[in-house]
């Protein structure tokens, strides 16, 4: 966000405004009458009620709590500001992508899970990176020891995507990667093996997360500092931009903002933060907002409080359409539309009582769907415990299609629109969210906000409360700290032995000694050169340094020695 | 070790009124999950006892090292990435080659209950998961914390 701004003061003031407007009379009445006699009847004690957001709730919603210009706010679906939805037909023209995010143990594991998936009906690949690959180590490295394979799949060189994408027709599937620091090396990578099979990369449809913003905020999988980092996301934008047109080269996460305890609000606030800063960076680059905002797609969590996640993302939508138009001057409408996957709440998961934890998804499923999301992963009920087992994994995707299929669900558009509760908090979630991204403007940007430790404080502040509230029980979770069942069973958990591990080590040491190390040297030399040249784009040359079975540690360690590595501002 | 001597500030009558009860909270592995972390760091504190947290990303070493110099009373480490029985081992191991034995651990994250047995003989314990009231674990380190300290002052 560039400085010194008054766009979003004013914004602000405008929404405060609208979301202010006294009771009327007829409600007024009826509070004074019917309900004090029926409450004082009944013994009825005020409580008050609020959202993970902080924002009361009252008791009743009526036409006096809609904003007046309604229709304009509203539009119609495909139509700005998108409230109701990116496409006129929505679900009745195409389904959410049904995305089951999956990787674990060797890439073999995940080949074969990936292929079960797709033969289960699944519409989409997503796949998961373990720990060291998040990070960019190697399997052999020192640090890797007991984490290869555990929380997905292990990448260390071009072979491991090889084997994980065997047999998958690049062309005919998109992939979804959720990888962040070290994105343009698994683009690369994916991009490498399509190359190799014939694909044109114009074809090519996927999405890396590289949403590095996001990674200092929350999910804290960093190799650089922020400088380093957004040097190869501008890169790859612009690369991406000119050669692999369908390839989302960034997915702005508001998932894992959530999951580390952020509100509602917080996650719509800072994700949309993250997104404005993105935008900024591509037209500083001299790129048309108009052909590579299209590109970006957004990851929003989905989680227990249903009406307030569903007006969140319709939200989100009106902001996103509104911001580009009125202050980037997108004139596109497709630059305007926000596209989003959903993933269901971990956060919101237990491990006690597990089979609860199916119920859970479900709802939160529902609330994507009646969110208007274009993709969609949903939980399984093993995953407090572990990485789901094949079993809970169906069950999770069943959940979709059972929605999909049997509810209803889809048959009309936005079908809560113009409920009195989901418009009032629809606007008055809008409101809170220009309110932050009013202070992070008085911050000096979202980076700045970031660097200070700003955004993860509210976070943890955020985290704590809800902790807190649990403890005393203003907060319930079934099982937790309510309806505790004291005889718990175990259920049976997926566990990654140290198969994949073994077979990563053996891996990387055949891949070491058979590759041509004169030629790893030299794509890793040029790649040097690139990065210390700010004019040129480092892409070409990470797509050639994995074609030569560099591993993602050495390319990654190019960076490394020029820009060093990063160490978090303190936050307790 | 008995409960119940403890005063509501965190600080058992008998061992910690001279010194609070000092912990380090640690991720020794490769894992960026800290929401964890962060709410015991901040729950530690309100309950009187002094906090260390060293960031994301310390190797076990760092962290034995950092416990040593700190002269903490009770290690507690974190980890949710499935690495805990190889990661929480190295840091029993580093601890035992440096003869360290005045210094509690105790574990947390997501270990599955099957784990338990083997991060117990090590001597790690509590390993609690997601959902495990704040009071329970507090009350956990306060017992390990008084472990420590009557070693300390042998």
């Amino acid at each position: 966000m560039p400085k010194n701004d008054t766009f979003w003061k004013n914004k602000l003031m405008e929404l405060e405004k609208r979301n202010s407007k006294p009771e009327g009379d007829k409600t007024a009445n009826w509070r004074k009458t019917t309900l004090q006699k029926w409450n004082s009847a009944t013994g009825y004690d005020e409580k008050e009620y609020s959202n993970s957001s902080s924002i009361p709730i009252k008791d009743i919603y009526t036409d006096d709590n809609l904003p007046g210009n309604m229709d304009e706010l509203l539009g119609l679906p495909g139509e700005y500001p998108f409230t109701r939805g990116v496409y006129p037909n929505m679900y009745r023209g195409k389904l959410w992508t049904m995305r089951m995010f999956s990787g674990f143990g060797s890439p073999e594991d995940t080949n074969r899970r990936l292929k079960y998936l797709i033969s289960h009906g699944e519409t989409g690949l997503s796949v998961a990176f373990d720990m060291p690959t998040l990070y960019a180590y190697d399997a052999d490295n020192e640090r890797s020891q007991g984490e290869i394979g555990k929380c997905g799949v292990n990448v260390t060189s071009l072979k491991d995507m090889e084997v994980i994408f065997d047999g998958i027709n690049l062309s005919e599937v998109t992939t979804s990667m959720t990888i962040n620091a070290p994105a343009a090396i698994l683009t690369a990578m994916y991009f490498a093996i399509a190359q190799k099979e014939g694909h044109d990369l114009r074809n090519i449809g996927g999405t890396v997360q590289a949403d590095i913003l996001k990674e200092y905020i929350a999910q804290k999988e960093w190799i650089y500092p922020p400088e380093g980092h957004i040097r190869i996301i501008r890169d790859m934008m612009s690369y991406c931009t000119r050669n692999a047109p369908k390839w989302n080269y960034i997915s702005i996460s508001g998932y894992h903002i959530r999951e580390a305890g952020s509100s509602a609000v917080q996650e719509l606030a800072f994700t949309l933060a993250d997104g404005f800063y993105y935008v900024d960076m591509g037209i500083k680059e001299g790129l048309d907002v108009n052909e590579f905002a299209p590109r970006l797609s957004f990851f929003f969590n989905s989680s227990i409080n249903f009406f307030e996640e569903i007006a969140k993302m319709r939200a989100a939508r009106r902001i996103w359409a509104t911001v580009l138009k009125e202050k980037f001057h997108a004139t596109s409408q497709k630059a305007m539309t926000l596209r989003f996957h959903t993933q269901t709440s971990g956060y919101s998961l237990t491990w006690q009582q597990p089979l609860n934890n199916i119920i859970r998804t479900t709802i939160e499923a529902m609330a994507a769907i009646l969110g208007g999301t274009q993709s969609l992963h949903t939980n399984s009920y093993d995953e407090a415990w572990a990485l789901p087992s094949e079993e809970a994994v169906k069950v999770a995707l069943r959940t979709q299609q059972i929605l999909a299929e049997e509810t209803g669900i889809i048959d009309t558009i936005d079908p809560l629109g113009g409920s009195y509760y989901i418009e009032y908090l629809t606007s008055k979630m809008e409101e809170e969210a220009y309110r932050y991204f009013e202070k992070i403007e008085s911050l000096g940007g979202i980076l700045e906000a970031v660097k200070k430790g700003y955004i993860q404080r509210e976070i943890a502040a955020t985290s704590y409360r809800r902790q807190k509230r649990l403890e005393d029980e203003k907060e319930i979770m079934v099982g937790v700290n309510k309806y505790v069942d004291p005889d718990e069973k175990p259920i049976n958990i997926l566990r990654i032995g140290k198969d994949a591990e073994e077979m990563q080590l053996k891996r990387i040491k055949e891949v070491k000694a058979n590759r041509d190390q004169d030629k790893v040297n030299d794509a890793l030399a040029k790649l040097d050169e690139a990065f210390r040249n700010p004019d040129e784009n480092v892409m070409p040359y990470i797509i050639e340094a994995v074609k030569t079975y560099a591993t993602i540690e050495e390319i990654s360690d190019v960076g490394r020695k020029i820009y060093g590595g990063w160490k978090e501002p303190v936050i307790v | 070790m008995s409960g119940g001597r403890y005063m509501a500030d965190g600080k058992s009558q008998s061992l910690f009124r001279e010194k609070p009860i000092k912990v380090l909270l640690a991720k020794p592995g490769i894992d960026g999950h800290d929401r964890g972390v962060l709410v015991l760091a901040k729950a530690f504190r309100d309950a009187g006892m002094e906090v260390l947290y060293v960031g994301l990303l310390p190797t076990p070493e760092d962290v034995v090292d950092t416990a040593i110099n700190e002269d903490v009373d009770v290690i507690a480490l974190s980890l949710l990435n499935g690495a805990h029985l190889t990661v929480f081992r190295k840091v029993m191991d580093i601890m035992k080659n440096k003869g360290i034995d005045d210094i509690s651990v105790v574990g947390g994250g997501t270990i599955p209950d099957e784990d338990k047995p083997e991060l117990e003989a090590l001597g790690i314990s509590g390993n609690y998961g997601p959902g495990t009231p704040l009071s329970t674990i507090i009350e956990h380190v306060r017992m390990r914390a008084e472990e420590a300290r009557i070693k300390k002052l042998r």
